[in-house]
């Protein structure tokens, strides 16, 4: 495999493509947060840790973080914006009133 | 509190997929599901492009980009290739409703004949969506798209796909949908553990071609599953039908309706009889589950 890289690949002539096509790159390159309008953003005085937000984000643009609290594994919700659409799937989905809420992009 | 899908994120950011994508929420669940040990046959379909332009990808595993018919057919001939050199993967053909109701459904219904052992899914948004809207077999009765206008919406149900993988007596078939991934990555691993050709179809809204808010698409699949328009189920050997999320008390087809601009246009009379369908529909499923 080749090294993780947030560089976007471009072969400019024909000649230059590999034989095979074969995509070994992943889409990091693409930083889709320039796609967002509007913005989500936690409360963690409110957030239960409940990760239903982490479970429906279609991108994914929520990280799983894990730690520790009293012997038990618990898990917190860290939204990534250079990936985040602002597509407002974990606003709707929260549980809890107000643990996440919008700002406007640019705000 | 624990995880109830797994952890692991095989699949990236970074993807072309439109905002809220339920496509995209579908392939995620999947892969964490199946896991590395995968390869994908993707016919044309949102995917083809979702997952980036060559030499970038997406979804960390081998994706095989073919042709809108043939799906299936490359999902097993990748499985035969594999199965000469003695390797245990997990080849699974990953096609939209157009790629499987109507342009794939040949080479389908050939590897489910031959029982092939592979995974087929379909990942439903109703519509050929990639190409800007136009209307499949899949498009449910009185629904807009850019082939059906509002002066003449769809006059015909969405085709009845599952009873014809079950005419199939293949070992697997489910339906699921991305608002329930619990019940989504329990049929997966069901799947992945079975022989044979397997089917699993995945409702997943489509926010542009449903003219939808992107922040509902998990609240359409769950509202879908509610009002009864689309029902989660498992078959096992085309025979054995069984309800896997029963609905006690359905809420009205209008509620799942009225948040989408492709149904805009209805009448009363066309909610009526959309409402009409689904108790149709639901009734012939109950003879099947024998309940
Ligand atoms: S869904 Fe809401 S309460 Fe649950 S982890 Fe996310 S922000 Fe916190
Ligand atoms: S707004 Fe959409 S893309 Fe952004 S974190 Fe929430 S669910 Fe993910």
């Amino acid at each position: 495999m080749p090294e993780k890289t947030e560089k976007q690949i471009v072969f400019d002539k024909v000649k230059d493509t590999p034989p095979l096509a074969v995509s070994l790159y992943t889409m990091d390159y693409n930083k889709t947060g320039s796609w967002r309008n509007v913005r989500p953003v936690i409360d963690y005085e409110k957030c239960t840790g409940c990760m239903t937000c982490w479970k429906f984000c279609p991108e994914p643009a929520i990280d799983a973080e894990k730690y520790e609290e009293d012997g038990k594994e618990k898990y917190k919700p860290v939204i990534d914006y250079e990936y985040c659409k602002g597509c407002g799937i974990c606003w709707v989905e929260c549980p809890v009133e107000g643990a996440i809420y919008t700002e406007e992009e640019g705000e | 509190m624990k995880l109830t899908i797994p952890e692991e994120e095989i699949m990236g950011h970074g993807h072309l997929a439109c905002q809220g994508c339920g496509g995209a929420l579908a392939m995620r669940y999947t892969l964490k599901t199946l896991g590395r040990n995968t390869v994908l046959s993707v016919p044309a379909c949102c995917w083809s492009v979702i997952d980036g332009p060559f030499p970038h990808s997406a979804v960390n595993i081998p994706v095989f980009h073919t042709a809108f018919e043939a799906a299936a057919s490359t999902a097993s001939g990748i499985k035969a290739g594999f199965e000469i050199q003695g390797k245990d993967v997990n080849v699974v053909a990953w096609a939209g409703d157009g790629g499987t109701y109507d342009i794939g459904i040949q080479a389908l219904s050939g590897a489910a004949e031959r029982n092939d052992d592979i995974l087929y899914i379909c990942y439903d948004n109703e519509a050929y969506m990639n190409t800007g809207v136009q209307r499949s077999g899949s498009t449910p009765l009185k629904a807009w798209t850019t082939t059906t206008p509002v002066a003449h919406p769809k006059d015909r149900p969405k085709k009845d796909l599952i009873s014809i993988m079950a005419a199939h007596r293949m070992p697997y078939i489910a339906t699921a949908s991305v608002a329930y991934p619990e019940d989504l990555t329990e049929k997966l691993e069901k799947a992945k553990s079975i022989k044979g050709t397997r089917f699993l179809l995945i409702f997943s809204p489509c926010p542009p071609g449903w003219r939808a808010d992107p922040k509902n698409t998990v609240k359409l699949a769950r509202l879908a599953v509610e009002t009864k328009v689309f029902n989660l189920l498992e078959i096992e050997n085309g025979l054995d039908w069984r309800i896997t999320k029963k609905i006690r008390k359905p809420k009205p087809v209008i509620e799942y309706l009225k948040l989408q601009g492709r149904f805009r246009h209805l009448t009363e009379d066309d909610v009526s009889l959309i409402q009409e369908n689904v108790e149709k529909e639901w009734n012939i499923l109950m003879n099947k589950v024998g309940e």
